[in-house]
This record gives structure tokens, sequence and C-alpha cells, in this order.
């Protein structure tokens, strides 16, 4: 990809994966923290010498490595958002999603790749949310990494004893006489939400729809607004 | 493991707990926390331990890693226990690199190594 | 008096390969209890409470023991159980009817002559 040579170390262009010496950018072209605005910490230099020592010793590489980071910032929320689009378009998709959700992306192009999805439908009846109390499990195929306060002690402690409160903290006020159902993440499922399809979105297409799907309606803590 | 004793479940077990507001900073992750992220990923895909693995060791840090650690903090430091738990490495190597890597500069970019 | 959770009619199909455990979607089951030290996926706000059978899972390592370098096998039927909030918080339950879904190990669970 097209790079300024305005640094100070000339570095060889014939590897594909040699961009990590940019200062401040990703292979996928999302900026990172400046790697020297703050002193080199223990922890940071544990990293370095784990990640030195497992390619030294022939347990991964380097190329590897930022392959798998690059596979990483690729997954966002939109995989998530596109999923529940195609769910809202098509019924019969959508009874395959609550089935098995892994199996269903799969259907879509998305590498569940060992995730083992559970998707839960909002209705007229009922408002899911998600939460990790033991930890912070999340679906990251389909939503990449988690947000802050996702793993939080308070969202952890509270989501699980008093979601409406917590939904209240994020904004969210739900209609009379529906039922809040909390998920607690606590084996090896990985649990989406599928908002309801607002009104007024009849006739969009799914690219419309996936635009007003946001990362945290497919948690549980808000819903898709269709102005 | 031993904190069960006071309360009836461990420090980690935070279901139900009292907390107050929840935090909505967001940090910009920073490549050495990508990094930690993607050790993890393909120490577990290539069977030098597991993600129960990884938990255990987080758990047995204690409440007070949770509390002055950040989260990448905390699982490089879980990831490291289980790879020499695993074999991967001695603890002897592991010393000798990260004083060698503390000598390269007072940055991560300096520190870093060439990344290949 | 326990207030139970509904589950689903016809409930999901196990999204997992099971041999079959113990307990079926519907069944009404009570979390174990327990407070020996060690790695559980079973949080302290559930144990003593008894719920629904809401779906299999399937069957995945213990673990119990996959946290400590051993091969957690045989595998465990996983479940999710439904509990009422009336069940896990009593009278502090912010709203008695709302309902909280969790994945217990067999291990973990036990018959119940609740009705």
């Amino acid at each position: 990809m097209p790079h300024d040579h305005n640094d100070d170390n000339p570095h060889d262009h014939d590897h594909g994966h040699d961009h990590f010496r940019h200062e401040g950018m990703s292979p996928s072209g999302h900026p990172y923290r400046p790697a020297d605005d703050q002193p080199l910490t223990y922890w940071q230099r544990m990293e370095i010498a784990v990640r030195e020592l497992l390619v030294e010793k022939g347990i991964t590489t380097a190329a590897e490595i930022n392959a798998q980071i690059e596979r990483m910032d690729a997954r966002t929320p939109a995989l998530g958002a596109s999923v529940v689009a195609h769910a809202w378009d098509d019924p019969a998709f959508k009874q395959r999603l609550l089935a098995d959700g892994s199996a269903a992306i799969e259907e879509m192009g998305i590498a569940a790749d060992g995730m083992k999805m559970v998707v839960v439908e909002n209705t007229d009846e009922v408002h899911n949310v998600v939460v990790c109390t033991l930890c912070s499990c999340y679906p990251r195929n389909v939503l990449g990494l988690p947000p802050d306060w996702y793993k939080t002690r308070a969202y952890r402690a509270r989501t699980v004893k008093e979601p409406r409160a917590v939904l209240r903290e994020f904004g969210l006020e739900l209609p009379e006489g529906i039922r809040v159902q909390v998920h607690d993440s606590t084996a090896d499922m990985r649990y989406l939400v599928l908002p309801r399809r607002p009104e007024g979105t009849e006739g969009w297409g799914q690219e419309a729809l996936a635009g007003i799907v946001t990362r945290d309606c497919m948690i549980g803590v808000a819903v898709p607004q269709p102005d | 493991m031993s904190d069960t004793k006071k309360t009836g479940h461990r420090w980690h077990d935070m279901g139900g707990t009292d907390a107050g507001e929840i935090a909505h900073d967001q940090h910009a992750y920073a490549l050495w926390e990508k990094r930690v992220d993607a050790l993890l990923r393909l120490s577990t895909v290539k069977g030098y331990f597991t993600v129960d693995g990884l938990r255990r060791v987080l758990e047995d840090m204690g409440e007070d890693a949770f509390e002055t650690m950040s989260y990448y903090e905390r699982w490089i430091a879980s990831i490291t226990q289980n790879m020499v738990e695993a074999g991967a490495f001695t603890i002897e190597e592991l010393n000798a690199r990260m004083a060698e890597v503390e000598t390269r500069g007072p940055t991560y970019g300096e520190a870093q190594g060439s990344g290949e | 008096m326990t207030l139970l959770a509904q589950v689903a009619s016809p409930p999901f199909a196990p999204p997992y390969p099971t041999r079959g455990g113990r307990f079926a979607p519907g069944d009404t089951v009570r979390v174990k209890r327990g407070d020996a030290p060690g790695h559980m996926r079973t949080p302290g706000y559930l144990r003593g409470r008894t719920g629904r059978v809401e779906r299999i899972c399937g069957d995945f390592g213990n673990p119990e023991e996959l946290a400590y370098r051993r091969d957690g096998l045989p595998a465990c039927t996983l479940y999710r159980v439904r509990f009422t909030m009336a069940e896990i918080w009593g009278d502090r339950a912010e709203q008695p009817a709302d309902t909280l879904d969790a994945e217990i190990f067999e291990h973990w669970l036990e018959a119940t002559d609740a009705p």
C-alpha cells in the first residue's frame, strides 16, 4: 500500500510485511498510539522478549504474527451488522442463524474459526443483553475486540443483577411489559444479539439496514435507530 | 486460589457484587497490545495451552493485578507463565532476553526490534 | 415459591455434538454449591439456584481440567440453563420475571423436585 518515506529508517521493500516499522500505522492502515510516546514498560519488555523467543524457536514467525494482527484488525462490528441485515432481509437465513450462529455466518463467508456462536433474538416480548461475569468472553469474530467498558468490574458485576439500570445508564429505556433476558457467557458459547428491525425500514437494502446496526445493539445495550 | 473462604466465591467471579457506574473510556490499542492478542491466539491454536489456562493464571494473579495492571499487561503475564509451563522457553532464556531488550533503548519503538 | 422461567418449545437442538447427557430441555435443575478453590466456570451467584434447561449446547472439554494442562476428557455435556431474576436475587430482584441464561456443565447440576 502507498506510504510516505520520510522516516529515518530505510527498509527493504521486497517484503510485504515490513510496514510495522512505520511510525504508528498498522498493516490495515489503522493508526496505533505512537510507539515512542512513553518509556518502555516492564510488560512491553516481556512482550518483545516472548515474541522474539517464540520466533527464534520456530514456534511462530513474524509474518504469522503480523497476519494474525491483520486478521483481527479486519474484524469490526460491520461484520456483525451484515449478519443482522441479512437475517432481517431473509427469514429462512434468520432461522438458520438462530439454530446455529457459527454455521450461518460461514454461509456468508465470515470465518467462525472455532468460535461457537449463539444468536439471541430481540422480539416485542424480550430484550437480550450479553455479559461475561467471569472474564470478558465476546464474539470477536463478528464484532472485533470488545469495548473497554465490557471488561469493567461495574459492567460484569451489575448486568446480571440490575440489567435495566445498566441499560438506562447506556441511554436505553425499554417499552412497558418487555422482559429482559441476560446472557452470561460462562463457558464455550459466544453470544450475538439480533436486534429488532425498526419500523420505517421497509424496503431498505441490506447495506442500508447494516448501516443502522451498531456494536452496542449487538451486545444489547442499544437498539437500532432508523433516522 | 485462597480468596474463596471469605466470600464463598473468588475475586474474579464478579456477578452480583457491588459496583458503581460503568466507565465508558476507550483507549486506543497500541501495537504491543495487538501483538499480545496475536500471541495468545497463536499459542493456543498451536496447542501450547488453552484459553482455560490463560484464565486460570489471570485468576490466580489476584484482585490487585486486576486493579493495577491493564488488560493486556495481565494477558502477557499470563501468556508468559503458560508458555513457561508448556516448556516453550525457559525462565533463563526469558531473563536473558528481557535484559537484552532493556539495553536497546528507552522506548518501545526502539526496543521492539525488527519485527521480522 | 420458585417462579420458574419458561423456555422455548420446541427447544433449539444442540448446536454442537453431544452423546446426550442426564438432562433434557425443559428439565428443572439446581446448580450445586461448592466453595473449593480453583478454576471453575460456574458463577457464585448461581450456586444453589434452580432453573430450567433451555438447550443442550454440546459436549466440551472440562475447563477445570484444561486450565491445569490436562486434556479435559471425557467431554462434559454443557447446558444453557434459564433462571428467573426472582430465583437468583429474591427480594432484591430488579424485575422478578426478568430472566438470565448461563452455560453450566452437567457435573454442576442436579435434578430437583421443584415443580
